[in-house]
């Protein structure tokens, strides 16, 4: 097993690689662009043999991945913000054509104003477009993850996007083993290019759909989405046996006996850890929920962590102007809306833009879930560190 | 036309695919339809031309000559009616007919 100080995004880099694709189809974009350029660099000097399409866009590179996964093609791509709102219309086609595509997406704020830091507008806007959601917070969880996302991917016949937060993952350098070559061989080994598009089969892909049967096209891939949430319990077993690891759908944090938590998705929640650590060494009983999954989001189990838990402060990255709350919160609220006896949900938005947030406003948004916990309601969404 | 049984969603193939060749018969188009063709069969003179000309394939040639239109299949375009040499053919509105 190798050691190497790896950013982010170069892990995934060396995952891309080690998974042996055939074809990357992609188009540079902060901060993604220097997944893609290592990439570029492996093929360039023969050590990936794979097909390198140069495109003139995101909305090209999405359908020249699609194409070439329909061929049987293990197929990759990256992308950030502008980027994926212009992969939009060619997602859905993606995951509803049921190709295994899998496509980091380096999280960074949707324009205007142009923004290249990171926030998770980009990957909320695509919640619905049935692609598989896994959301890595450090450099090696993002090597793993975008392994398991190949296995997944192809297994269930869903697009996987891997989403690593812009800049503070993708940018930030740390120790990272790498996987044994061989090990990642035998758990997704390269495939003979399956018939899917072959000469001797004669059909039509991506037809029209027109009433009497678009409902029923459209909901195969329903069906896979619900159907993938145990085949991806399994697969995520299968790697952590393999490779020595510990991924689950959600990760809790000081979760057994706590009263109150903070829930948040990526990288946030490290910090949401350091600062509920030190709360519990003055007696506080503050945890943790790490939400990995969001499609298909583990409501069930979200639901067996927080039994017994009087509030949870849900950090949005995003928000949803207009609407009941933010992306991450609704889904939490109604994920947990079966509960016999539900927590008080107190909804907090951090960090648009890039904008960081302190370990002093992490301990502000534990003390508000406390009182919400304690009093059993809730305040109206708190904008952490906006300037009036 | 007769009422066919469609597929449920566990039948049809994955992903949308179409696995058959030429299933756009299984597909009624007559409801798209605002004028529908009559041949007037006296000044037919079976040159085929309509036949040849429609988009759909919805000129039929019956066992003892005749031309006639399937509805299932027309459209409406009235492409037939141009193409009709001897005008037999007239594009009459669905309501009136």
């Amino acid at each position: 097993m190798k050691r190497l100080g790896l950013s982010g995004n170069y892990a995934v880099a060396y995952a891309v690689k080690m998974a042996d694709v055939d074809v990357i189809a992609a188009y540079p974009i902060t901060p993604q662009t220097t997944i893609v350029e290592k990439l570029s660099d492996f093929v360039a000097n023969g050590e990936l043999d794979a097909e390198y399409v140069n495109v003139e866009s995101e909305h090209s590179a999405m359908s020249a991945c699609v194409g070439a996964s329909l061929t049987g093609a293990r197929v990759f791509t990256a992308t950030s913000s502008q980027g994926l709102a212009y992969m939009h219309e060619v997602l859905f086609m993606a995951s509803a054509l049921r190709t295994p595509i899998v496509m980091t997406n380096v999280n960074r704020a949707l324009s205007a104003p142009l923004n290249i830091w990171n926030d998770h507008s980009d990957a909320m806007a695509e919640r619905d477009s049935g692609w598989i959601q896994l959301w890595a917070s450090s450099a090696q969880e993002a090597l793993d993850t975008t392994i398991e996302a190949f296995k997944i991917a192809e297994d269930v016949l869903l697009p996987v996007m891997v989403n690593i937060d812009g800049f503070i993952v993708s940018h930030t350098y740390e120790p990272v083993t790498l996987p044994d070559e061989g090990e990642v061989k035998r758990y997704i080994p390269s495939k003979p290019l399956t018939n899917r598009l072959s000469p001797r089969l004669a059909y039509s892909v991506g037809v029209v759909g027109p009433p009497e049967y678009y409902y029923e096209m459209k909901y195969q891939a329903v069906d896979a989405m619900e159907r993938s949430r145990q085949r991806i319990k399994e697969i995520e077993a299968d790697f952590n046996r393999r490779f020595g690891k510990d991924y689950k759908d959600i990760n809790a944090y000081y979760m057994e006996d706590a009263e109150y938590a903070l829930l948040a998705m990526g990288s946030m929640t490290g910090t949401a850890r350091v600062v509920a650590e030190s709360l519990r060494r003055r007696g506080e009983r503050a945890g943790v929920v790490s939400i990995r999954w969001f499609r298909p989001f583990p409501f069930e189990r979200l639901a067996e962590i927080l039994e017994g838990v009087r509030g949870i402060g849900v950090m949005d990255r995003a928000v949803t102007p207009g609407g009941p709350s933010n992306p991450l919160f609704v889904d939490v609220a109604s994920g947990l809306y079966g509960m016999a006896e539900r927590p008080v949900l107190q909804s907090f938005v951090a960090g648009l833009g890039g904008r960081d947030v302190s370990t002093d406003e992490f301990g502000m948004m534990f003390s508000k879930t406390k009182e919400a916990a304690r009093s059993g309601r809730a305040g109206p969404c708190i904008y952490v560190g906006l300037r009036e | 036309m007769s009422k066919r049984r469609l597929k449920g969603w566990k039948e049809i193939p994955m992903g949308g695919m179409v696995t058959e060749p030429g299933s756009s018969v299984e597909f009624d188009v007559s409801a798209w339809r605002t004028f529908k063709p009559v041949i007037d069969q006296s000044k037919c003179t079976k040159c085929g031309l309509c036949w040849i000309y429609c988009p759909e394939a919805a000129i039929v040639i019956k066992e003892d000559g005749r031309y006639e239109v399937d509805l299932t299949f027309c459209k409406g375009c009235g492409i037939c009616e141009r193409a009709c040499a001897p005008r037999a053919i007239t594009m009459v509105k669905e309501e009136s007919a």
